[in-house]
């Protein structure tokens, strides 16, 4: 099945609510967020598409001619045809909320776990949604636009115990 | 995470809960190798439940992308997966060129391609012999690691530097290698097989090794999918799919190698799968070294991609102003306003990049797509039911790389 025959699939289902675009070898589909369970569902159990190769996040907020904050992607791979789809959402402020897609791939796990940690983009029914790579006390998201790269001072302002007080 | 966290998760309940005890294993662990923790729920000595706690070598990698340019980045990649480091550079200049629509010259693919097999085989040598190593067999980590010194030896030659070489540019190399290098590669993988000899007699038919690791940690076709596994782990499961042969990049549509699969997805299947892609990696370099290509490493200087040579800087104005205008920050690249998704098989797996670009010459984010992140997310699913001896066979063929699962 090649991408035309997909993009045709996928227009027979669910017609316009989702954007085609392309970028050298990437051929992606951008769909909002309210859809993008269901499309995903579908290509998993319509198209084959068995593996979640990648799945990452970023914050559009300086990003020129940007519409919405959060993007994330779902790289989507046949492993029988070996191609692959690129699928795109956006979340936005005050609670940017997307749907997980652990129970399609179990694999997204830690993916998601990952954009939660670093973004603040909540999923939806995902079993585990904690932080991974930053301490559970950390209270902002490092990888968003408006936090600066040297921190807020996590990394100065630790509390100092002196020899009498321990 | 704190202790009581790993125990909320779905523990048993009722009377069996009185007999279960929980060991933590790390983040200071020999067996661990790098820094990464493991809380385990025991029941007498079997695994009910293991909950990884990651995150002690986080280094914000990522965010420093976004304030380093393209070519500045190539440290930062470097220190990623440290076994492996020219396979990372390759990943990300991969992405970086497919960006700017850079179409490299044949001797500079061929020569990436040697060193991407040069690091399957450093990375493949570590894993194999730590795995030895800590199933109690020392000597076959000393051989291997005996010839991943010689690697070292083939880095330092070409880039100057022996275990961050930072050995590619956009658009290149960092330098040509010369003739002592070819010969050096040459005597590399002319001698390897016999040190590889030694540690398949060694170890393959090593009653110890067999019973610590065959029908541990099993991972079944399906599951190996599912949960994202890639590269050897999910070759030793009877997944078919190396990008070297799916999507090929680079020159690897002219070297004739075979892609090495197992059936039994065990730890046993995974060690059997990495020393024979060793092999395979020696086939690819022999015919790359024996077939390189002459001409320039560098794509053409006009292209105002790479960097001029020196004598043209100093003696042409042309040459001054096309430095000028690569090295200043306000200048630099013009990248298509746009996003992409490479990846190249590593050592380890798939790993990728997504770049996403905002025109000028520093990323706007740079994500990386890491095959340790993933395969360790799919330790908890291997290990359980098995022994707390086994923790560290499962972990040793997971070949987990804390600098790339933490970044």
């Amino acid at each position: 099945m090649t991408h035309e025959e997909i993009l045709v699939k996928l227009r027979q289902k669910f017609g316009e609510v989702f954007t085609t675009s392309e970028f050298r070898d990437n051929r992606r589909i951008i769909v909002p967020a309210e859809h993008i369970y269901a499309v995903l569902e579908f290509l998993k159990e319509q198209c084959g598409f068995d593996m979640l190769a990648e799945l990452g996040g970023a914050d559009y907020l300086q990003y020129p001619n940007a519409q919405d904050r959060y993007g994330v992607w779902y790289v989507l791979v046949n492993t029988t045809t070996g191609i692959r789809l690129i699928v795109k959402t956006f979340a936005n402020d005050p609670e940017p909320t997307l749907p997980s897609v652990f129970p399609l791939w179990k694999g997204a796990d830690w993916m998601e776990r990952e954009v939660y940690d670093m973004y603040g983009v909540i999923f939806d029914g995902h079993p585990d949604l904690r932080r991974i790579l930053m301490p559970d006390e950390f209270t902002a998201f490092p990888l968003r636009k408006d936090y600066p790269m040297r921190g807020r001072g996590e990394r100065h302002n630790f509390p100092v115990i002196t020899r009498p007080e321990s | 995470m704190p202790l009581e966290l790993a125990d909320a998760i779905a523990l048993p309940e009722g009377p069996e809960r009185e007999y279960l005890w929980t060991l933590n294993f790390g983040p200071q662990h020999p067996a661990t190798h790098t820094t990464l923790r493991l809380i385990l729920t025991l029941e007498g000595e079997t695994v009910v439940k293991a909950v990884p706690d990651i995150g002690y070598l986080h280094s914000g990698f990522e965010k420093l992308g976004e304030h380093l340019d393209y070519n500045q980045y190539v440290t930062i990649v470097d220190r990623k997966n440290y076994i492996s480091p020219v396979a990372n550079e390759i990943a990300w200049f991969a992405a970086v060129e497919k960006l700017m629509g850079i179409e490299l010259t044949p001797r500079c693919k061929y020569l990436r391609v040697i060193f991407n097999e040069l690091m399957r085989i450093h990375d493949h040598l570590l894993c194999c012999g730590a795995a030895a190593l800590d199933l109690g067999g020392f000597t076959a980590f000393l051989y291997a690691f005996n010839q991943k010194e010689k690697i070292y030896d083939i880095c330092e030659r070409a880039a100057g530097q022996r275990f961050h070489p930072s050995y590619l540019r956009v658009g290149g190399l960092l330098a040509d290698v010369d003739d002592t290098w070819i010969n050096m590669v040459r005597a590399f993988i002319r001698d390897f097989p016999k040190a590889w000899n030694d540690i398949v007699r060694l170890l393959n038919r090593n009653r110890i090794f067999i019973e610590r690791t065959k029908d541990i940690g099993v991972l079944s076709k399906e599951d190996a999918i599912n949960l994202s596994c890639t590269g050897p782990i999910a070759r030793a499961s009877g997944v078919v799919r190396d990008l070297r042969k799916d999507e090929p990049y680079l020159a690897y549509r002219d070297f004739d190698f075979k892609v090495v699969c197992a059936r039994e997805g065990d730890c046993y299947a995974r060690y059997l799968v990495r020393m024979e892609e060793m092999l395979e990696s020696c086939k690819i370099i022999h015919q790359a070294i024996e077939n390189l290509p002459s001409g320039p490493v560098n794509v053409d200087a006009n292209s105002k991609v790479t960097m001029p040579n020196q004598l043209s800087v100093y003696r042409s104005i042309e040459g001054l102003i096309h430095h000028f205008e690569l090295i200043m920050s306000n200048r630099q690249w013009h990248t298509p306003v746009d996003e992409v998704y490479a990846a190249i098989e590593s050592p380890n797996g798939e790993l990728g990049y997504y770049v996403i670009a905002d025109g000028s010459g520093v990323a706007y984010r740079t994500r990386t797509r890491p095959p340790s992140f993933i395969h360790f997310a799919i330790f908890p699913y291997l290990i359980v039911g098995h022994q707390v001896s086994d923790v560290v066979a499962v972990l040793g063929s997971l070949n987990i790389i804390a600098a790339e699962l933490d970044r």
